[in-house]
């Protein structure tokens, strides 16, 4: 078996749960195909993904297709030269602090959501489903306006606290699946022994939703990675720009430089693609324990 | 959603699950709800920052200009129907396609999967960057394929009305399809294995299988996903915006593109409320419009 079958690290007993995911061997289907389309759709994926890197990877002035020889010329063009250096320090630092709020506010309200039921709950719910409707780029002339009554115009942290609210309905909403997914029984025996509900949610819940941590995490760090619009409305100074508004300006010039241009692409593609590559499989199986099924 | 009653029967002092939920309800109100209200308020006012003279309550003016002034409005919002339509459509074909191939048990599933999502992670600038490279008659495929002789030198795609809307569409589904895949594969994973092997011990042959067991059991996942899709794709701002800039003139200007254009460029702020506010009441009557009409949530 590969891995794409998900062992979750719990599995509570319970008459509603779905089976695990299993491929069905049922509808077997010829080699082939599965082999054709998959094989053109790869194509249709991958080709773009190569001609960005050979663009950047080849000397200037060459027209091969194959990536070779190396050069790194366009890299110290961008990363020296355009400043994709300071644009990456940025987008690292405005990514990870939206990762790490979004994570901390969402855990609490998860929390909150799987285990209490109190006045408000469902209000709180349909509200936190209602915002998935708002658009970001609607948003761009209140949001300018409320950024710019608390002076946060043109720091990186407006961009934080843009991306963070967000990201916040769906994270909290995936993460309360996560855990209601964790017997309540775990918690109540660590208090028996003595924890504080802290304590046991600490000790005994946190390390079971690593899973859904990875999952929520990683979610907010690639979609503020590549935040285009807030960043480019809300902050103005260059030594502030992130990696997304770096490359529309090398879009933007008037004769296109195309090998900084895919450089910029590559420094742009590689953290945002390794670590979905890590995660992708955390992320269908969060989808799967029931999450979007509303 | 399944309310959990787990956690439930303890009895607490009620004040902690608000304490819990407070930071996240106050960030919403803060930077959601408010904005959302302001949004309203600045749709009646004449509100300009590069023309602060003028500044003032405006009643309805600027949706007088907006349904009968402004010619550019009905055309972008034109646009965003048509491309929400295609958009959408295509990326649920594809993407269903996509989800049933990859759930097959087969040598290499793991990396297949990785690759074939991998384009998800990607940002519309991002997109537009990669495709310009592939587009542009001297860097992009059509140059190699007239080295060999396939093609006519100096194909522009997106500098050509003709072609333009097909361009833009055709990269934006390189990185929309995977979207759809990762949501309805995670769905398939969930169908039991019992009622395709009953299936099967019927007789039902694989398309009737897929029609009777498959379709019904991801309909909700696929109402819900085209409705997030639609309204993802309806705001999609940064691919066209970088791609096309909405051209060549204003035929790829999507609603949100224009508003984005009014605030970003021209500042006025007024009459860019105003159109958000259009923008809002369009998208929640389709919102709730389209649960009703597709019944989400009713049993099959």
């Amino acid at each position: 078996m590969s891995t794409a079958t998900p062992t979750r690290p719990t599995a509570p007993p319970g008459p509603a749960r779905p089976r695990p995911a299993r491929p069905n061997r049922a509808v077997r289907v010829g080699r082939w195909q599965i082999y054709v389309p998959l094989a053109l759709y790869l194509l249709f994926t991958l080709v773009p993904f190569y001609w960005m890197v050979v663009f950047a990877v080849r000397p200037r002035g060459s027209t091969s297709l194959l990536p070779w020889p190396i050069s790194t010329e366009n890299f110290e063009t961008v990363w020296n030269g355009l400043g994709f250096g300071v644009f990456f320090a940025n987008s690292l630092k405005v990514g990870l602090a939206s990762l790490v709020a979004t994570t901390v506010v969402a855990l609490a309200g998860g929390y909150a959501l799987a285990r209490y039921s109190f006045r408000g709950r469902t209000l709180f719910l349909v509200a936190m489903l209602c915002t998935q409707f708002i658009p970001g780029a609607m948003m761009l002339i209140p949001l300018f306006e409320v950024f710019r009554t608390l002076d946060l115009v043109n720091s990186l942290w407006s961009l934080v606290v843009a991306e963070t609210v967000f990201q916040l309905p769906l994270s909290l909403i995936l993460l309360s699946g996560f855990i209601r997914n964790v017997p309540v029984e775990l918690e109540e025996a660590a208090w028996v022994d003595g924890c504080s509900r802290l304590r046991g949610f600490l000790v005994v819940v946190l390390p079971m939703l690593r899973p859904g941590l990875v999952a929520v995490g990683s979610f907010a760090f690639i979609n503020s990675w590549n935040n285009f619009l807030f960043a480019l409305m809300f902050v103005s100074e260059q030594d502030k720009y992130t990696i997304p508004v770096g490359l529309a300006f090398t879009l933007g010039e008037f004769s296109v430089d195309f090998g900084a241009l895919a450089a910029g692409g590559v420094v742009a593609a590689v953290p945002v693609v390794l670590v979905f590559a890590i995660i992708q499989r955390y992320l269908v199986q969060g989808l799967s324990a029931g999450a979007v099924k509303g | 959603m399944a309310v959990g009653e787990v956690g439930t029967r303890r009895r607490r002092q009620p004040r902690t699950p608000y304490l819990l939920i407070a930071p996240a309800a106050l960030a919403m109100l803060a930077f959601l709800v408010y904005p959302v209200g302001s949004v309203v308020y600045y749709s009646l006012q004449h509100y300009n920052v590069a023309k602060p003279w003028e500044d003032g309550f405006a009643g309805l003016d600027n949706f007088r200009r907006m349904l009968f002034e402004d010619p550019l409005f009905w055309q972008s919002l034109g646009f965003t129907v048509r491309w929400v339509v295609v958009e959408v459509s295509l990326q649920l074909v594809l993407g269903l396609a996509l989800a049933l191939i990859v759930n097959e048990t087969f040598v290499g599933r793991a990396v297949a999967r990785a690759l074939v999502f991998s384009p998800w992670a990607v940002s519309g600038v991002l997109t537009t960057g990669i495709w310009v490279l592939l587009y542009n008659p001297t860097t992009g495929l059509s140059r190699y394929l007239a080295d060999l002789g396939l093609m006519e030198y100096g194909a522009a795609p997106l500098a050509n009305p003709d072609t333009v809307f097909a361009a833009a569409v055709l990269a934006e589904l390189w990185r929309g399809v995977p979207f759809f895949a990762i949501l309805l594969l995670a769905d398939l994973q969930s169908i039991p294995r019992d009622l395709y092997e009953a299936a099967s011990v019927d007789g039902a042959s694989r398309l009737r299988r897929f029609v009777h067991v498959t379709l019904p059991h991801l309909k909700d996942a696929i109402i819900l996903s085209t409705l997030l899709r639609a309204v993802w794709e309806f705001n999609n701002v940064d691919l066209l915006y970088t791609l096309t800039g909405g051209g060549p003139a204003h035929q790829t200007t999507t609603l949100p593109l224009y508003v984005a254009s009014t605030a970003v460029q021209s500042q006025d702020f007024g009459y860019g409320s105003a159109l958000t506010t259009a923008g809002f009441l369009i998208l929640t009557f389709f919102s709730v419009a389209y649960l009703r009409l597709s019944k989400f949530g009713a049993r099959t």
